[in-house]
């Protein structure tokens, strides 16, 4: 019976600060929120830090007692030494991190969970999961066969194929298995799958020499959509037509531009979106402000981007 | 001039089997490529690595430079993509007012920013008389991420307008030879030129040689340094005229790891790391046999994916050794 009264005054008390921060008469405990990410270093980071900055402007627009610090690391050693800065200069009430490594960030960001933090952890999972509270990610496998799907269908389960893929990481790995497990029950071919490094110039020459080596190539997969415009280049100077697709990975804001055109040989892409770091700072700062409890964790889908839904993945400032 | 100076420069007119060396590596892996795919000799195919060759072949001019008058240069690869940045927005800037003009006006600043910057690695060197390899580090992580800045780590694309105009310089040709190719002859040849018929070549090579020496005879080895520097950066510049219509684009990855490529088609050209020692053809060469063989990985099947940089670096390691040998 007293505890339930006790947590009855402490709604209402609870309910009366609310209040009080409404009015605005009253200066409300600020809630600090830290978000630590990689630096830009080429596209996909980039908009992870375009996004991350959108959020901390948006958020603390909306609600002054959030403090949002964006910090962005060159290298796994370099986020650990900002996670201690960050932790040491004041109290973190949360705590949003893509971690550049698994394995070198779990320990550091366990002594930050310690202090009572809130820890959410976005596309790259710590090797222990249960130091986490939010766990928000893309889904790599489904990028690669939610494609190979798609261009099973459009194909009729016949054809040849050439892939371009990235730096040798464990996201490269998801796509082209994700891709490959589909590809392997049709009766397309795979030609040749190769590493381009998730670099244009790479990716470009890359082609040219899969035209020289192939005269039949039915359709072109990039498992990321800075290779694609490289290939796209590539196949536009051979004068090469019988490729029929040409298909990227990561809702790259060029390649979506192709997309919402309807490109006869661009006409899908798969998002493994930069923008799922702003969702999660959204759903951290959610509890913080409207007490909405948010925990567990979610897969964001890779569903096909067309014409009819491109603009729900297009941000035109974003510098991806 | 000293004996020693006389001695060098008299050394590229004769013809000896080891200055063959880099041309008999050539011919040997183009062999091993019409072996491997017939489809390595088709026209297109050749066209292709020939012209995709010519960014580093261009930029290992300037290289010659700097490494046969004793420097050493880690920022081409980065300077490349800087000098690209701001060529991309000078004519994007420049495009309303000058129309296709602003491709020539763009080029001009390139040229100019390229000298600037070689200047900067000169000056750090000589003056500042800082070791060029920490020198360059330096400036290569400068002009890294002054491009990641400039793009917000995204991309810095040129004007569609521009786009369509601008296409030949690399994708065009005069009488069937690539515009990038038959540029990158006239950098061989007025580099070639500079370096076995001027003063300032001859120069070059003592400052490289003996250091001390050429300072005894009166050459001042800082002005020779940072000229070659100089030199260097209007080469990348040149490299980045010809680059930015192939893809339009200049992104944080533009030209990454290029110095080590433009080192290496140096070295296996037959100039001397430690300097005093230069053969511009011999780089371009070298140059060649480098998008060769990265040419062949692909079109051979019987190396794995996960092998091809190991291969890659099995056979330039056997081309030093082949030339040690021929020696």
């Amino acid at each position: 019976m007293t505890t339930i009264t006790r947590r009855a005054l402490g709604l209402l008390t609870a309910a009366s600060f609310t209040a009080l921060a409404a009015t605005g008469a009253l200066a409300q405990e600020k809630r600090v929120i830290a978000v630590s990410i990689p630096a830009a270093t080429h596209g996909w980071t980039g908009g992870v830090v375009y996004h991350a900055e959108q959020a901390e402007k948006e958020i603390e627009a909306a609600f002054p007692n959030i403090d949002v610090i964006v910090k962005t690391s060159p290298s796994a050693t370099a986020q650990v030494s900002a996670l201690e800065d960050l932790a040491a200069a004041q109290t973190l009430d949360a705590l949003v991190i893509l971690p550049f490594t698994s394995e070198e960030l779990t320990g550091p960001v366990e002594q930050v969970k310690a202090a009572g933090t809130f820890i959410a952890v976005v596309d790259r999972g710590l090797t222990d999961p249960a130091i986490q509270d939010l766990y928000v990610a893309g889904d790599n496998i489904a990028v690669g066969a939610n494609t190979a799907k798609w261009l099973a269908e459009k194909l009729g389960n016949e054809g040849k194929v050439v892939v371009l893929r990235g730096i040798p990481t464990v996201i490269d790995d998801e796509r082209i298995q994700g891709f490959t497990d589909v590809i392997a029950a049709t009766n397309i071919e795979i030609l040749d799958i190769q590493y381009a490094n998730w670099n244009q110039d790479e990716a470009f020459t890359l082609m040219q020499d899969y035209l020289a080596k192939y005269p039949q190539i039915d359709a072109v997969w990039a498992n990321d959509d800075d290779m694609l415009l490289g290939v796209l280049e590539a196949i536009r100077e051979s004068g090469r037509t019988e490729i029929k697709y040409a298909l990227g990975g990561n809702g790259m804001k060029d390649v979506i531009e192709m997309v919402m055109a309807g490109d006869p040989v661009t006409p899908i892409s798969t998002p493994y979106p930069p923008s799922m770091i702003k969702s999660a700072i959204y759903m951290v700062a959610g509890q913080f402000t409207g007490q909405a409890p948010m925990r567990g964790s979610f897969k964001l889908d890779a569903p096909l981007i067309t014409p009819e839904n491109a603009d729900q993945f297009y941000f035109p400032d974003s510098p991806f | 001039m000293t004996a020693a100076v006389a001695s060098e420069s008299a050394g590229p007119r004769r013809i000896r089997l080891a200055d063959m060396g880099p041309f008999i590596a050539l011919a040997v892996v183009i062999l091993a490529g019409v072996m491997i795919n017939s489809s390595f000799l088709s026209g297109t195919n050749i066209a292709n690595v020939v012209t995709r060759s010519a960014f580093v072949a261009i930029i290992a001019v300037g290289a010659t430079f700097v490494i046969s008058s004793g420097g050493l240069d880690l920022s081409v690869g980065s300077m490349m993509a800087f000098v690209t940045g701001i060529m991309i927005l000078a004519m994007n800037r420049l495009e309303p007012s000058m129309g296709g003009y602003a491709i020539v006006a763009g080029a001009g600043i390139g040229l100019v920013v390229g000298a600037l910057c070689g200047l900067l690695n000169g000056l750090i060197v000589t003056v500042g008389k800082i070791e060029p390899f920490i020198a360059t580090l330096g400036t290569m992580g400068i002009f890294r991420a002054l491009i990641t800045w400039m793009s917000d780590g995204g991309s810095i694309p040129i004007e569609r307008t521009l786009r369509e105009p601008y296409r030949p310089v690399y994708f065009g040709n005069v009488m069937g030879i690539p515009v990038p190719v038959l540029l990158t002859l006239v950098v061989v040849l007025v580099g070639a030129f500079v370096l076995y018929r001027t003063k300032y070549g001859r120069r070059c090579m003592a400052a490289g040689s003996n250091a001390d020496v050429a300072r005894f005879s009166g050459v001042s080895v800082a002005k020779v340094r940072t000229m070659a520097f100089v030199i260097q950066g209007l080469c990348v510049a040149i490299a980045a005229i010809c680059y930015i219509p192939r893809l339009g684009a200049a992104t944080p990855t533009t030209g990454q790891l290029w110095e080590l490529q433009v080192i290496t088609a140096v070295v296996i050209g037959g100039t001397a790391l430690r300097g005093g020692k230069a053969r511009v053809w011999g780089t371009v060469a070298g140059a060649l046999i480098l998008e060769v063989i990265a040419n062949l990985m692909v079109l051979s099947n019987m190396v794995s994916e996960y092998l091809v940089a190991a291969v890659q670096g099995v056979i330039i390691i056997l081309a030093m050794l082949a030339h040690r040998f021929i020696k």
